[in-house]
């Protein structure tokens, strides 16, 4: 019965409502149950409304999600070539449309207890804040703050359409404005996130020749472990779960930095390059002698 | 802001959350106190000398929620009015379990269902989530579903008590809240699973009213009739 009532069921009653509580007082008579069961009616609606609204949250989170992954897939085919000023704008502009859909998840929080839901778009966050810091990383080098990333999700209302289809269920809102703010701890989750996408991009730009990326890589991860390890065990379980997979990125990371200084102190350093990737310019070059 | 700066802010902003939370604990152990002597003072029904003095029970509850109402409010300050469902967890084992107390209470007293607004009135709480502390709904029917089970065991209790009239009327409240129940469209959670348990109640209490009926037991007119499902 639940699984058929879904959308559709919900809807019919909506509509039947009014002439439903004047079929029900004939009925009345009848059974002696008017009380609880029109109390109970009540409770249905209350119930449905809220369960759809969860439900259109985590749709909302699932497409955050899906579409900051792709951006961050997107970020890792920068190797530092010409091509990293195009794939930066091309990542912009895709983060612009998941904060589109974070701007409905805040239209949706309207007038809400942000946490009564929170369960339904945490996952969506953290993966955003995961792929802004990221982006804010290959970007300046430094690691994105809470306060950076809340202000870009202050949306200002400019489409006046919009606007009505969006406030019907509170018609005449004075909102021109919304915001979502990422709470501390979605934060500190996707940052932990981030540090494990910071080890690709350490093992890829070996892979690609560069010996510069990997250290500075490194320094900036050291940065961040240490911040956990400051936390501890003052946030709350799932903090210090990813902690340990934050150890094992560092240690892939620190390893890497270490096989890039042994070597380098065996050749010399203007050949270093040669030996981590650009064996096929070096075949290139003899077959071209040859 | 370095890295550091910007963890040790993080810091203190978790500690001052930890703090919130340890302050919220140590009220709701008080309320789970006082809840603990409500349900001691109302057990008592289900003893055979307990069905005479009912009314004298309920009163001395009603005095018990009188410390609930001011354990409540000073719940109510301990953090911001507008971050309830952050903390919920805290107390919504206890809140249920009042509202079941709340609900068992008036059913002893008038046999009808509290109402939402009737349980938020006798825990000095708001009825509405816009305006403060409420009552969250599903807490509300998590509190309905143990007073049905809490009644089935009143069922049992009242026969050998010698009450046969007392089973009926269980009966008809049960199956009303049963049909109630069927309305909603339950998730796949806490409550989903704590309605499932219904079936058992109503038929626990079915069993009660079959067994007095075959026996005569039941002089009602509605007995016989109830009695033949």
């Amino acid at each position: 019965m639940s699984g058929k009532e879904g959308t559709g069921g919900f809807r019919k009653r909506k509509h039947d409502n009014f002439p439903h509580g004047h079929r029900r007082e004939e009925k009345d008579n009848i059974n002696s149950s008017s009380v609880i069961i029109m109390s109970f009616k009540l409770f249905q609606l209350e119930l449905d409304t809220r369960h759809d609204k969860y439900e259109r949250l985590v749709k909302l989170s699932r497409d955050i999600t899906i579409e900051s992954k792709r951006t961050i897939f997107l970020l890792h085919r920068i190797t530092s070539a010409p091509n990293r000023e195009e794939i930066l704008t091309e990542s912009e502009a895709k983060l612009d449309v998941v904060r589109q859909k974070i701007k409905q998840v805040a239209q949706e929080l309207i007038g809400e207890d942000m946490y009564q839901f929170h369960r339904a778009i945490s996952p969506g966050l953290q993966e955003y804040v995961e792929a802004v810091s990221f982006q804010y990383f290959i970007k300046t080098r430094s690691l994105v703050s809470i306060e950076e990333i809340n202000k870009q999700l202050i949306f200002i209302e400019e489409d006046k359409e919009e606007e009505t289809k969006v406030s019907s269920d509170c018609p005449k809102s004075q909102h021109h404005s919304w915001s979502l703010k990422v709470t501390p701890v979605d934060y500190l989750l996707g940052v932990a996130d981030l540090t494990g996408e910071l080890m690709r991009m350490c093992i890829n730009s070996v892979g690609n020749g560069d010996i510069d990326t990997p250290f500075e890589l490194s320094q900036f991860l050291r940065q961040i472990h240490d911040g956990f390890s400051y936390i501890g065990n003052t946030g709350p379980y799932e903090v210090s779960k990813k902690l340990y997979t934050l150890k094992q990125s560092l240690a892939k990371v620190e390893n890497a930095c270490y096989t890039l200084k042994v070597r380098g102190s065996e050749i010399p350093k203007h050949m270093l390059a040669d030996v981590f990737s650009s064996k096929t310019e070096i075949i290139d070059q003899e077959d071209g002698l040859s | 802001m370095s890295v550091s700066e910007m963890f040790i802010t993080l810091q203190g902003v978790l500690t001052a959350d930890q703090d919130i939370r340890e302050e919220i604990r140590k009220v709701v152990q008080t309320l789970e106190q006082t809840a603990r002597e409500i349900l001691t003072v109302l057990q008592g029904v289900h003893q055979g000398s307990g069905f005479q003095d009912i009314p004298k029970k309920c009163q001395k509850a009603r005095e018990h929620f009188g410390t609930v109402r001011t354990q409540l409010a000073s719940l109510k300050m301990k953090f911001p009015a507008d971050q309830y469902y952050r903390f919920h967890e805290h107390w919504r084992f206890v809140l249920q379990r009042l509202v079941f107390l709340a609900a068992f209470v008036v059913y002893l007293e008038t046999e009808t269902l509290v109402t939402r607004e009737a349980v938020t009135e006798i825990l000095g709480i708001e009825a509405e989530r816009e305006r403060g502390f409420h009552l969250d709904i599903e807490d509300y029917l998590s509190g309905v579903l143990t007073l049905a089970s809490e009644l089935s065991r009143l069922a049992v209790n009242s026969v050998t008590a010698g009450d046969y009239a007392r089973p009926l009327r269980i009966s008809a409240f049960i199956n009303e809240l049963d049909s109630g129940f069927r309305l909603l469209n339950l998730k796949n959670d806490s409550l989903r699973k704590r309605y499932d348990g219904l079936k058992y109640d109503v038929k626990k209490i079915e069993e009660v009213v079959y067994d007095l009926s075959i026996r005569g037991l039941s002089k009602d007119k509605e007995a016989t009739g109830d009695g033949e499902k």
